[in-house]
């Protein structure tokens, strides 16, 4: 009925068998993300820094040297300044430190800024955090991504078991953390719109690792007289064309953001896109790796008991 | 399994209505109200990074206003001490408390009684021989709120005035201003108006002590301050604490030009400060008057004659400088300072940019999307396709219709929707096509695969949407704009997939078997 069918439903590759292999890769990913956090350090943007962001552009679309603007820049004796093209050779972006004192001096360096390249250039963007937001962005962005997975936690369990959201967490955190990684690692700026990210990576992966956990469950019912190994297995490899496909169409979405989104998406996308193939990865090798060091009993053996309730749980 | 006339005329309604709502988002040509009031013919409400403008945070120094209340609440006591001829002594306020002695212990329950009407906004209690009043959490709660009124009413009246379109001022929490200026990137003129506290004063300078001879280190004889120029950082004046005519009594204020031809303002006084005024100024002709605003010396010019009602305020401005000291006047002095917390701003270009980029990008991942759908799953894929359509469609009349801010992350999550919206299909589809291995009737698998497939498209959804209402609860300004979508999205697919893609396919496969 189906026109084509690249991942075969009779497929059965025993995913389990390489279980430790996959914990040690993702043992190595976090290991380089926590020397990564230790020896990098995070770049944190204005967001959470507290500080200025301006873009620039120059008037009548003049290639802008950036190691001159760097030095003008600095000129204007604003302590820690970072100068990038931004999207075009015509675009600037110019990042300032927090500034000693009080919120007074941060708007004074504001307008500083502007007046000195105000001739040449037109302001397309300014933001400018104080260091009160700054620390309550941080905040907030903490408790955000620690709710979700702690909300997502209770909803797996209230919906599995135990042993499944415990699996799950497992995963999750793995996916954020490596996510973050990334951007320390890359020295990438982690502001507001990656912890958006990486909260709909954490959307994204437990979506995944739940349609796997949802068959598993299924299959513990169906087939009990199997080992759980197998039946991991096997649900694994039933739903993996459904897990291929929908990475496949989501991430081209991402790349297609990744090109064209403009250059403020970009970083965004960039997350997303690690975020998405982590994700898929780990609700396969981690969360239902996770599940085999758990001892999950299929129920009761009365047939004819589980067969009601299967209908009823449908 | 089957449809219903009912529900199929439910669903063809629904959609009608999303497809109308959407509509206007589409078409720029004309407004659809133009041909029926009835149509709907409001567009999506974009963020201010989508159509430039600025977000301003300020925050109100609250300490300036309960030092000052808790200073008059100090004085007001002590009138009330000497009305009652109670004698007392070592009054003062300090660290939000005001402490005191009486000298005769027979006159405690009379204080005490006297003392009752502060109670509202002071915690009492008397130790040692000592009144002490503290400022309590319920006055500190109250003082803020009502601040926090005053100042609102007054920054919207600046902002009122300065010729601003549409700008959302809001309080927030205990002692923040949120001002969202659309239209506007350069903020640097209402910055301007809103960093001024505007408390204007008349008082008299030092009689002998020259200006030109005062430095910052000048000893200050008692009744008088040292202040600063406000045009000139090297220059000072000896100014008198009393204030002899406050910014209270104005009640004009408009930018004009002096004698000389230099930009002032003109004001007016209320008829009462008027006499005030006339009387001071008859009375001391050729001395130096100073205008004091916040703290600082515009001016200390010579009184010429009798001033009554309406005089001039000249100083080394610009014209725009006048313009802006008569808005800021007129509107009244703020009751506290305001400090910027935070500030973003968005030129009209990149606003503009970002909405083409974010317009080309949706466009690029349906056609990609639906092209990979088509091909992998042929007939059925152009099912999901047509959902996929249907979903943007509701997704943009939802936004509509419940008038969310769509921002530049938030068309982020609508490409994203666009690549996860298939998802539901997806595992509909494959779960079809399992149970078409076990059973031959099609039907019956079909039935079967949607009905095993929506407990887990719930489940999947579900708890993404718990990651994207954690967003929303916060995250700020365009970040809540993309959890917005997000959660929109996710509702929208479910729908679409377990709603439309059934109807389609069901409605396909009946006259597949019909006809064989």
């Amino acid at each position: 009925m189906f026109r084509f069918n690249i991942i075969s439903q009779n497929l059965n590759i025993e995913f389990l068998k390489f279980k430790f292999f996959a914990l040690l890769f993702s043992l190595i990913l976090i290991i380089i993300t926590f020397s990564s956090l230790f020896f990098n350090g995070l770049n944190l943007g204005i967001d959470f820094k507290g500080g200025i962001l301006v873009e620039f552009r120059s008037i009548e679309n003049k290639v802008v040297n950036i190691s001159d603007f760097r030095k003008d820049a600095k000129s204007l004796d604003l302590g820690e300044v970072s100068v990038q093209e931004f999207g075009k050779n015509t675009d600037v972006l110019l990042r300032v430190q927090k500034q000693e004192g009080g919120n007074k001096e941060q708007v004074e360096a504001l307008n500083k800024l502007k007046n000195f390249f105000k001739d040449e250039y037109t302001i397309r963007r300014t933001e400018f955090v104080g260091p009160v937001v700054g620390e309550e962005l941080k905040e907030a962005g903490i408790t955000a991504v620690l709710l979700s997975l702690f909300l997502i936690l209770i909803y797996i369990w209230f919906r599995f078991e135990w042993q499944f959201s415990i699996a799950a967490i497992f995963a999750l955190s793995h996916d954020v953390l490596t996510t973050i990684g990334l951007f320390s690692l890359l020295n990438l700026e982690f502001n507001l719109a990656i912890v958006a990210a990486l909260l709909t990576t954490a959307g994204y992966s437990i979506n995944d690792t739940v349609v796997v956990f949802d068959r598993v469950r299924e299959n513990l019912r169906r087939y009990k007289s199997q080992q759980n190994i197998v039946i991991y297995n096997r649900s694994i490899n039933e739903t993996l064309s459904r897990t291929v496909i929908t990475s496949l169409t989501t991430l081209l979405a991402l790349f297609v953001i990744y090109f064209f989104g403009g250059a403020v998406l970009k970083d965004f996308a960039l997350a997303m896109i690690w975020g998405v193939v982590i994700g898929t990865y780990s609700s396969i090798f981690i969360a239902v790796s996770s599940l085999t060091f758990f001892k999950i009993y299929k129920g009761s053996e009365d047939k004819e008991k589980s067969k009601s309730v299967l209908e009823h749980e449908l | 399994m089957y449809f219903s006339k009912l529900n199929s005329l439910l669903i063809i309604f629904v959609s009608v209505i999303a497809v109308l709502y959407a509509l206007p988002n589409a078409v720029t040509k004309f407004n659809f109200n133009e041909i029926s009031t009835y149509l709907p013919g409001k567009k999506v409400n974009l963020g201010l990074d989508l159509k430039g403008g600025s977000y301003i945070l300020l925050q109100a120094e609250m300490k300036t206003s309960e030092i000052e209340f808790i200073d008059n609440t100090a004085n007001s006591i002590r009138n009330d001490l000497r009305k009652e001829k109670i004698r007392y002594k070592g009054l003062n306020s300090n660290n939000g408390k005001i402490t005191f002695r009486i000298r005769k212990k027979e006159l405690l329950d009379r204080t005490k009684n006297l003392l009752e009407k502060y109670q509202v906004n002071f915690d009492i209690s008397y130790i040692e021989d000592r009144f002490i009043l503290d400022f309590s959490e319920n006055g500190r709660k109250y003082l803020y709120a009502s601040t926090l009124k005053k100042a609102l009413e007054i920054v919207r009246r600046r902002i009122d005035e300065s010729g601003t379109k549409e700008p959302l001022i809001q309080s927030q929490g205990l002692d923040r201003i949120l001002v969202q200026l659309p239209g506007v990137d350069d903020p640097d003129r209402i910055k301007r108006l809103l960093g001024k506290t505007a408390k204007l004063s008349f008082r008299f300078t030092h009689p002998r002590i020259e200006t030109n001879e005062l430095t910052n280190s000048s000893p200050v004889p008692p009744g008088y301050i040292l202040m600063n120029s406000e045009n000139d950082k090297d220059v000072y004046y000896l100014i008198q604490k009393r204030v002899m005519i406050s910014g209270e009594e104005l009640i004009d204020a408009n930018p004009g030009f002096d004698q000389d031809g230099n930009p002032a303002v003109m004001f007016a006084l209320s008829t009462l400060g008027g006499k005030k005024f006339g009387r001071i100024t008859g009375k001391n002709i050729g001395k130096p008057f100073a205008i004091v605003l916040d703290n600082k010396v515009i001016s200390a010019p010579v009184i010429q004659g009798q001033i009554f009602s309406n005089g001039q305020i000249t100083g080394n401005f610009s014209v725009q400088e006048s313009r802006d000291l008569a808005l800021v006047l007129r509107a009244g002095a703020l009751p506290v300072p305001l400090t910027i917390l935070e500030e973003r701003s968005v030129g009209p270009g990149l606003g503009k940019d970002s909405i083409e980029a974010g317009k080309f990008a949706s466009i690029i991942a349906i056609v990609v999307v639906m092209i990979f759908m088509l091909v992998y799953y042929g007939i059925y894929g152009l099912f999901a396709n047509v959902s996929l359509i249907m979903n943007m469609i509701f997704l943009i009349s939802v936004l509509t219709i419940i008038q969310a801010t769509l921002t530049l992350p938030g068309i982020a999550g609508i490409v994203l929707t666009i690549g996860m919206a298939v998802d539901a299909n997806v595992l509909i589809f494959e779960r079809i096509r399992e149970e078409n291995l076990l059973r031959k009737n099609i039907l019956e698998s079909i039935d079967q695969g949607f009905k095993r497939a929506v407990s887990t498209i719930v489940d999947a959804n579900l708890t993404t949407f718990i990651a994207a209402f954690a967003l929303f609860i916060f995250g700020s300004g365009p970040i809540k704009g993309f959890s917005v979508t997000l959660m929109i999205g996710l509702i929208t697919s479910m729908f679409t997939a377990i709603i439309i893609t059934k109807y389609q396919i069901i409605t396909y496969a009946k006259r597949q078997t019909r006809n064989i």
